[in-house]
């Protein structure tokens, strides 16, 4: 049976191929969005992703960089009629994401 | 309660429609004589122009964001929480350019192809590429964009320079 996610499916695959993530949380925030303007007509369920990720990969990397980096994993899906429509990232290194649980448990 | 004054201070219409008359001439292509053109040429002395056009565009102000929509009324949530973020950071007016990208074609594809970047909003300081809306927050949050803001000078001065650190307690 064909997938009834295939772009999170896609997103997941190339993300993890390429940047062995220690986390890679994906969230389809599409039903939040679906009434918004530009989405008239759209039927497709997966126009909104929110997507975080904590990888090696980003060591050194200043922030726009990661997020280019992710975006030319992704660029079909974001190009594609009918693709991605908005793509929220938050990218870490395992370093970054270590600090910012600490200072999560810090503020509770 | 300061970041109300600020936001509604940075988003009070007369501050920011300067920059509007700026934005249509500066992208209407200059084609002399497209008759004589072939559509090929046509199409590539388009996209010099757009690019010429978006050079202008992004050097029209230390702080340059292409968003969906008008400041005062953002098309996008994330255009709306940059341009938010930029008035709670005590952005100058008068150091700031907004360009909606929903009112011309040409730059909403052509401003994606320029920063190499696939989603608006885009953010600009001192011609230097930014990043989007989650970058924005960000450098928000961990006090880099201030930083950068301060060092470029392009923040509102004194009393309103304080508003915008006690907010940042």
């Amino acid at each position: 049976m064909a997938s009834q996610t295939p772009l999170e499916d896609s997103i997941r695959q190339k993300i993890t191929t390429s940047l062995k993530p220690t986390t890679l949380d994906i969230h389809n925030d599409s039903h939040l969005h679906a009434h918004h303007e530009p989405m008239q007509g759209v039927t497709s369920k997966e126009t909104h992703f929110r997507v975080i990720i904590t990888s090696e990969a980003f060591q050194s990397k200043m922030q726009a960089a990661r997020h280019r980096l992710v975006y030319s994993l992704l660029k079909d899906e974001l190009a594609q009629e009918g693709g991605i429509h908005a793509l929220q990232l938050r990218t870490m290194t395992p370093e970054e994401e270590a600090k910012r649980r600490a200072q999560e448990a810090e503020a509770e | 309660m300061f970041a109300r004054t600020i936001i509604s201070k940075a988003a009070r219409p007369t501050a920011f429609s300067a920059i509007r008359p700026i934005v249509r001439p500066s992208f209407a292509p200059a084609t002399p004589s497209p008759f004589l053109l072939s559509l090929a040429a046509q199409r590539r002395l388009l996209s010099d122009g757009v690019r010429q056009a978006i050079d202008k565009a992004v050097g029209s102000a230390p702080v340059v964001l292409f968003m969906k929509g008008t400041p005062e009324t953002p098309q996008c949530g994330f255009s709306r929480a940059s341009i938010q973020v930029l008035g709670l950071q005590g952005v100058n007016p008068e150091k700031f350019a907004a360009y909606n990208v929903l009112e011309d074609q040409d730059l909403r594809e052509g401003i994606k192809e320029y920063s190499d970047w696939p989603t608006i909003p885009q953010l600009y300081i001192d011609k230097e590429f930014v990043g989007g809306c989650d970058i924005i927050v960000s450098m928000h949050q961990n006090g880099e964009l201030a930083k950068v803001l301060e060092e470029k000078g392009v923040l509102v001065k004194e009393g309103d320079a304080a508003e915008g650190e006690k907010k940042q307690e």
